[in-house]
C-alpha cells in the first residue's frame, strides 16, 4: 500500500535572522495594549466586584482551572482562601464540580480561558449545567483577539458556541464598569451564565454615559444622524472613539452597545434600527460567523424590519500570532480602521 | 424484608418495565440490581416520601441508560409508585429511557453522556463538606466510563480534596456499545490503578450481595481521609440464565414471547 505523504504546511513567513527594527511591537506587549493610550483603568474589576459581592452572600464561591491569577479571580482567592477551589488543569472536571456544588446551593463563579470553556468543556456546560439550568457564573478572559498567542488562546467564535446553548445567558462587556456590572447582574441571575472576561488593568470607558449594565438590555450610548453601530465587548469603545472621531468631520455616529448577547434585547435595536434609514453596522470583537451580527440580522429579518446592514469583526479563519496592536490594525478593529470602514460605507 | 429479596424485586420491576419497551438495557439493570439493593437497602439513608431530604446520601447515576435499574431501585425503595411502571419509555413518562435529574424523583443527575458523574459528584461532595452534612455521594459508573478523561480528572480531584464523603461504585461487566471493555480502554488491573491515585480501593463479585454489603461498609468506615472505590466485577444479565447466554448484552432484543419466560425463570427464583 503506498500512501502519498502529507502535504506540510509550510510557514507563511520566510526565514529572516534579525528582528523588524525599533518599530517593531513584541508579541509580550500584548495585554496592556487593548485601549487607548492614556486612557484611565481600573485594576482587576472582576475580582474585586467578586469580593465585594461575598461580603454579602456566603453562597458565593470561585473556581479555576489553574488560571485563577490570568482571571483575576485570585484576587477573590486572597480575601476568601477558604472559598476558593483550585481545581487544576482540568476544565471538564472545573465545569463539572462547580455544577455539584450549585445542586448543593452555592453560586459558583467558575473562571478559565474562554477557548478552553467554550470548546473543550462544552458537553460539560452543556450538560451538567446548562441542561438543569443550574447557577454556574462562567467568567472567561480572552475573548476574541485580546492575545498574540494565535488560535490556541484567541476565542474568536465562543459567543456562537455559547449562545447557540439553550438556557445559557450570555454576556460580553465594554469595560470595566460593565465587567462589574455583569458579574452583580450574574449573580442575580438565576440559571447559567457566561461572560467574556476583560482582565488586569481594564479600561474604564462608559462611566461618562449615564450607563449601568442592566442584563438583557441594550443601551443607546450616543446618538447621531447617519449611521447606527450596534456593538458589544471592547468594540463598543472603538466605536465611541470613532463616533468621536468622525463627529468633527459633521458625521453623526449612534452607539448602541449590546453587552447581553443572548437574551438579545430586540425591542432596543428594533427600535433603534427603525428610527431613521441609518446604515446599520454590527460591530464586535468575534467571528463574522455566529455572534451579535448574526443575532441582530436574525432578529430585524424575523421581525419584517428591512435595513441595509454591515459587519465589522474577525474574519471566519484562525488568526494570525503577534502584537496585539498590529493583529487589531490587520483584522480592521483599531479605532482608525473602524473609522476608515465607516467612512467608506458612508461614501459607498 | 431480605436484601436477596430485594435484588429479586429490583429485577422482576427491570423485567417488567423492559417487556413495555420490548427491548432496552435490561442486561445493565439485571447486572447491578445487587448493587442497587445494597446500596439503598444496607448503606444508604434515604426518605421515601421526600427525594429532596437534605440529610439524604444522593445516588448519582452517570450512566443514563442504566435508569430501568434505577426507577427500579426506586420503585422497589418507594420513591416512585410501582404503578408507573407500565409508563416506562413512553411519551410523557416521568421514566424516560435514559435517566435524567428533571425529570424522575430520585434521579440526581442528568447522566447520559458518560464521564460527568464522578465530576458532579466531586463537587457535591465538596457542598456537602462545606455544608458540614454528614450525607454521602454515591455514584455509580461503568466501565465504559474509565476510557473517557474527564473520569479521571475527578479522580485525581477527590484525593486532592480528600473526599471521604465520596463512594464510586464501578460496574465492570466487561461490556460497553462496540463489545468489551478490556479490548477498548480497560486495559490491566482497576484496583491498583485507583489505588495509585490515592483511593482506598476494593474490587468484588458485584453480584455477591453478602460480599458487596462487606466492601459498603468497609467504604462506609474507612478512617483515611481519602474517597473510596468499589470495583464491582457483574455480570450482564444475570439471574435470567437464557438471558446471561447471550453475546450481545449491550442493548438486547428480547422477543415479546421470551419476557413471559424470563419472568417465569425469574418467578421460581423467588426468594422466601
Ligand atoms: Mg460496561
Amino acid at each position: 500500500m503506498s500512501i502519498p505523504p502529507h502535504s506540510r504546511r509550510k510557514s507563511k513567513y520566510e526565514p529572516r535572522s534579525h528582528a523588524g527594527g525599533m518599530d517593531s511591537v513584541r508579541t509580550s506587549a500584548m495585554i496592556a495594549s487593548l485601549d487607548a493610550e492614556g486612557r484611565e483603568t481600573i485594576d482587576a474589576p472582576f475580582g474585586h466586584t467578586l469580593v465585594d459581592l461575598a461580603k454579602t452572600r456566603d453562597d458565593i464561591l470561585g473556581l479555576s482551572a489553574d488560571l485563577s491569577k490570568y482571571t483575576d479571580l485570585h484576587i477573590f482567592a486572597q480575601a476568601y482562601p477558604d472559598r476558593f477551589y483550585q481545581m487544576g488543569m482540568a476544565e471538564a472536571l472545573l465545569m463539572s464540580a462547580a455544577a455539584g456544588l450549585a445542586r448543593e446551593g452555592f453560586v459558583p463563579f467558575a473562571t478559565t480561558y474562554a477557548v478552553f470553556a467554550a470548546r473543550r468543556a462544552y458537553d460539560f456546560i452543556a450538560m451538567a449545567i446548562a441542561e438543569e439550568n443550574l447557577p454556574v457564573k462562567i467568567a472567561c478572559a480572552l475573548p476574541g483577539l485580546t492575545t498574540g498567542y494565535g488560535p490556541s488562546h484567541q476565542a474568536t467564535e465562543d459567543l456562537a458556541i455559547m449562545r447557540a446553548m439553550p438556557n445559557m445567558t450570555v454576556v460580553d462587556p465594554c469595560d470595566a464598569i460593565d465587567v462589574a456590572g455583569a458579574t452583580r447582574a450574574m449573580m442575580n441571575h438565576e440559571g447559567p451564565a457566561y461572560m467574556r472576561l476583560l482582565r488586569g488593568k481594564v479600561p474604564k470607558v462608559l462611566d461618562v454615559y449615564d450607563y449601568d449594565f442592566v442584563l438583557g438590555r441594550a443601551k443607546l450610548l450616543c446618538e447621531g444622524k447617519d449611521l447606527l453601530i450596534i456593538s458589544s465587548g471592547i468594540m463598543t469603545m472603538r466605536a465611541l472613539d470613532a463616533a468621536k472621531f468622525l463627529a468633527k468631520e459633521g458625521v453623526g455616529i449612534a452607539v448602541l452597545h449590546s453587552p447581553t448577547i443572548k437574551p438579545l434585547d430586540q425591542e432596543t435595536i428594533i427600535r433603534e434600527v427603525q428610527k431613521n434609514g441609518r446604515l446599520v453596522v454590527v460591530a464586535e470583537n468575534h467571528s463574522i460567523t455566529g455572534g451579535l451580527g448574526d443575532a441582530v440580522a436574525k432578529t430585524l429579518l424575523t421581525h419584517d424590519v428591512f435595513v441595509p446592514l454591515r459587519q465589522i469583526g474577525l474574519p471566519d479563519e484562525f488568526l494570525d500570532a503577534g502584537a496585539l496592536p498590529t493583529l487589531h490594525d490587520q483584522y480592521g478593529i483599531t479605532v482608525e480602521r473602524v473609522v476608515g470602514q465607516l467612512r467608506h460605507w458612508l461614501e459607498g | 424484608m431480605s436484601l436477596m429479596r430485594r435484588a429479586w424485586a429490583i429485577r422482576r420491576h427491570a423485567l417488567l418495565m423492559g417487556e413495555v419497551q420490548g427491548q432496552g438495557y435490561i442486561g445493565q439493570a439485571l447486572g447491578v440490581a445487587d448493587i442497587l439493593a445494597v446500596s439503598y437497602f444496607h448503606a444508604m439513608n434515604f426518605r421515601a416520601d421526600n427525594s429532596e431530604w437534605e440529610q439524604r446520601d444522593r445516588f448519582y447515576l452517570s450512566i443514563g441508560h442504566y435508569a430501568i435499574g434505577l426507577y427500579a431501585a426506586l420503585i422497589e425503595a418507594g420513591i416512585l409508585p410501582e404503578d408507573e411502571i407500565a409508563t416506562y419509555g413512553m411519551d410523557d413518562s416521568r421514566m424516560p429511557m435514559s435517566g435524567m435529574a428533571a425529570y424522575t424523583p430520585g434521579m440526581e443527575i442528568t447522566g447520559g453522556s458518560l464521564g460527568h458523574g464522578l465530576g458532579i459528584a466531586v463537587g457535591a461532595a465538596l457542598g456537602l463538606k462545606r455544608k458540614k452534612n454528614t450525607a454521602i455521594i454515591y455514584n455509580l459508573l461503568s466501565d465504559g466510563e474509565l476510557g473517557e478523561g474527564s473520569t479521571w480528572e475527578a479522580v485525581m480531584s477527590a484525593t486532592q480534596w480528600q473526599l471521604d464523603n465520596l463512594i464510586a461504585i464501578v460496574d465492570f461487566n466487561n461490556q460497553q456499545a462496540d463489545g468489551p471493555s478490556r479490548s477498548a480502554l480497560a486495559q490491566g488491573n482497576e484496583l491498583p490503578k485507583w489505588e495509585a491515585f490515592g483511593w482506598f480501593a476494593q474490587e468484588v463479585d458485584g453480584n455477591d450481595l453478602d460480599a458487596l454489603m462487606v466492601a459498603f461498609d468497609a467504604a462506609r468506615h474507612h478512617p483515611e481521609p481519602c474517597p473510596r472505590v468499589i470495583i464491582c466485577n457483574t455480570k450482564m444479565c444475570c439471574g435470567i440464565s437464557f438471558l446471561e447466554a447471550r453475546e450481545k448484552t449491550h442493548f438486547i432484543r428480547v422477543e415479546p414471547d421470551e419476557w413471559a419466560k424470563a419472568l417465569l425463570e425469574h418467578e421460581e427464583k423467588k426468594p422466601l
